[in-house]
């Protein structure tokens, strides 16, 4: 029971949880849009730069558990530098890790190999489908700003 | 020894309901074939479990007298429709009404809100016309006044909370006024447990000839409410939290009120006569209750009425506040951890946060526990916008819970705590 806990919130979940890093509004950012979960009450707000489709810049703001915090902060950090279209491959690839057994994973692309290391920390929420959301909801939101809409909400999920 | 008083006066014999409720003894997060934790259920504020006598009975009435109501001369719908109309007459008993004719059957609570709103609000209510509610209500005493007010341009107006969670009833008073012309308000929050003075809210908006409702989703399972001494206008409850099934809930209503209401739902069963040159609908309650109801629900509901008249409603009320007193008291200790919610006479509702933990974390961690709390914006996000939070967790006692279930529920947040160094 425990192991699954841990599993779930590796240290580096609470450090990002705790501290999460890009939490700021850029003065440049030319995109944004909000992901919600209207059921735990998780907001946020993620900010882009985006120049010639590429992600200049990428933050973030709001609230939310360790979980969607630690994801959101993650996230940022793996999409940074990333063509739109290599940041919604690695979406795709991230959510099959948080949704799908190994074997139903599916080829959305070249990803980033060391990103998805990156974020296999959080292939834990797959023991806890309550969880899959929080740790998906700044994708979406993030989705959602490349896509030039301006919310997203975990109910998609 | 009058051993036949000592009965009545001692203890609630919390054990011994606990074996009435199967889903009790059961454990969750089981392992290969190992027994996980025992369930620790805390979350009955949101839906309570149901007592052995409650499920017996549906399936005997599904097994033995099931038949459509109301029509029919064949003996099983006579049967059925008995025992149906039974309920009725029990539910008037349990909330003292003057007669079974005031008890409406709904499928939830909330339905019965939109009930009101729909009915009552769409003919009596015009643009400019105000409703008053409180900051706590849940999203079902909020949103079908908001589609009345898109609808018919009403105002919505909010008598606030203090910080203990306590209804301001000065501001009430002053919102009062002669474009008020419904007031709907929580008798029992689900978030903070805060219960408002029914009867003066009610005394104050009688003065002005307004009528009130009560949502006592919350405030009927903790309490003996008595509709005539309140003087509630309309009162709505909920048959899933009072140890009864899903799809079943009541609107009280005075029946001067309900007699001048047109029909919410057309359909079956409310009508006197149909024909394309018009059509006339039956007196109240039938006028309200279209199509074939939760019959064998609503048998099921009769049998959780009893169930908590047997135990006694005030015994039933004494142990959930010694629960509510035992748990406040262990939880406080727990540095960092904050309570919403501090009313005098407050039901068995508990809403907390703790220090550098969001409640979702809080509500994973202590479920691996088996503690069953429900953590988010409980149906009340504007009470949380008032408190400044996103969300709480929330541990809710119910008549079967126990002292050792607060401890568990302590030691977890206590092992949360610890998990996160918070």
């Amino acid at each position: 029971m425990m192991d699954e806990l841990r599993e779930l919130y590796q240290e580096v979940i609470l450090d990002h949880g705790k501290n999460p890093r890009n939490f700021r509004h850029p003065d440049d950012a030319n995109r944004e849009a909000k992901g919600e979960n209207p059921m735990c009450g998780d907001r946020f707000m993620v900010y882009l730069k985006l120049h010639g489709g590429v992600i200049e810049d990428v933050a973030f703001q709001g609230r939310g558990c360790a979980i969607s915090t630690a994801s959101a902060s993650m996230m940022t950090e793996v999409v940074k530098g990333k063509s739109e279209t290599e940041a919604k491959a690695l979406f795709e690839t991230f959510h099959d890790l948080c949704t799908k057994d190994e074997h139903e994973h599916c080829d959305h692309g070249p990803v980033d190999e060391e990103a998805m290391e990156k974020l296999m920390v959080l292939s834990g929420v797959r023991q806890f489908p309550v969880r899959v959301k929080c740790a998906t909801l700044a994708w979406h939101a993030l989705n959602a700003a490349i896509e030039g809409e301006d919310k997203a909400s975990s109910e998609s999920e | 020894m009058d051993t036949q008083i000592l009965d009545h006066t001692t203890a609630f014999d919390v054990e011994r309901v606990r074996a009435d409720f199967p889903i009790l003894s059961r454990t969750v997060h089981d392992r290969k074939g190992k027994p996980g934790k025992p369930l620790v259920y805390l979350d009955s504020a949101a839906s309570a479990q149901k007592p052995r006598q409650v499920i017996d009975a549906m399936t005997r009435f599904l097994e033995e007298d099931y038949s459509n109501i109301h029509r029919g001369v064949h003996f099983l719908s006579q049967t059925a429709t008995d025992q149906f109309e039974a309920v009725r007459v029990k539910v008037a008993k349990f909330l003292n009404a003057p007669s079974e004719r005031n008890i409406v059957f709904t499928r939830s609570a909330t339905e019965a809100v939109n009930l009101v709103a729909s009915s009552y609000g769409r003919t009596f209510l015009n643009e400019g016309d105000e409703i008053i509610v409180s900051v706590m209500e849940h999203h079902a005493n909020i949103v079908p006044w908001q589609l009345l007010q898109m609808e018919k341009g009403i105002r919505i107006k909010v008598v606030p909370v203090d910080d203990f969670g306590v209804l301001d009833l000065d501001a009430y008073a002053d919102l009062l006024s002669d474009r008020t012309k419904l007031v709907a308000m929580t008798h029992c929050s689900n978030v903070l447990g805060t219960v408002t003075p029914a009867k003066i809210i009610a005394k104050l908006a009688h003065e002005r000839g307004i009528p009130v409702l009560f949502d006592g989703s919350q405030a009927a399972v903790h309490g003996v409410v008595d509709v005539q001494d309140i003087d509630a206008d309309f009162y709505i409850m909920t048959g899933h939290k009072l140890y009864g099934p899903t799809g079943t809930g009541v609107l009280y209503g005075k029946y001067d009120l309900l007699k001048k209401m047109p029909p919410y739902q057309g359909g079956g069963d409310m009508i006197e006569s149909v024909s394309f040159e018009g059509t006339t609908f039956k007196a109240p309650p039938a006028r309200f209750e279209a199509g074939t109801p939760a019959i064998t629900e609503v048998i099921g509901l009769g049998v959780a009425l009893d169930y908590m008249e047997t135990l006694g409603r005030e015994a039933i009320a004494a142990h959930e506040h010694d629960l509510l007193q035992y748990a406040t008291q262990q939880l406080s200790q727990i540095d960092g951890l904050r309570i919403y919610g501090t009313a005098p006479g407050k039901g068995p509702i508990i809403s907390f946060t703790l220090e550098g933990v969001h409640p979702h974390d809080l509500g994973t961690i202590v479920d691996q526990y088996g503690v069953a709390v429900r953590v988010g914006r409980h149906c009340a996000e504007p009470l949380m916008e008032r408190f400044g939070v996103g969300a709480t967790a929330r541990a809710s006692f119910a008549l079967y819970n126990t002292r050792a279930e607060a401890d568990a529920l302590v030691s977890s947040v206590i092992a949360v705590k610890e998990f996160f160094g918070a």
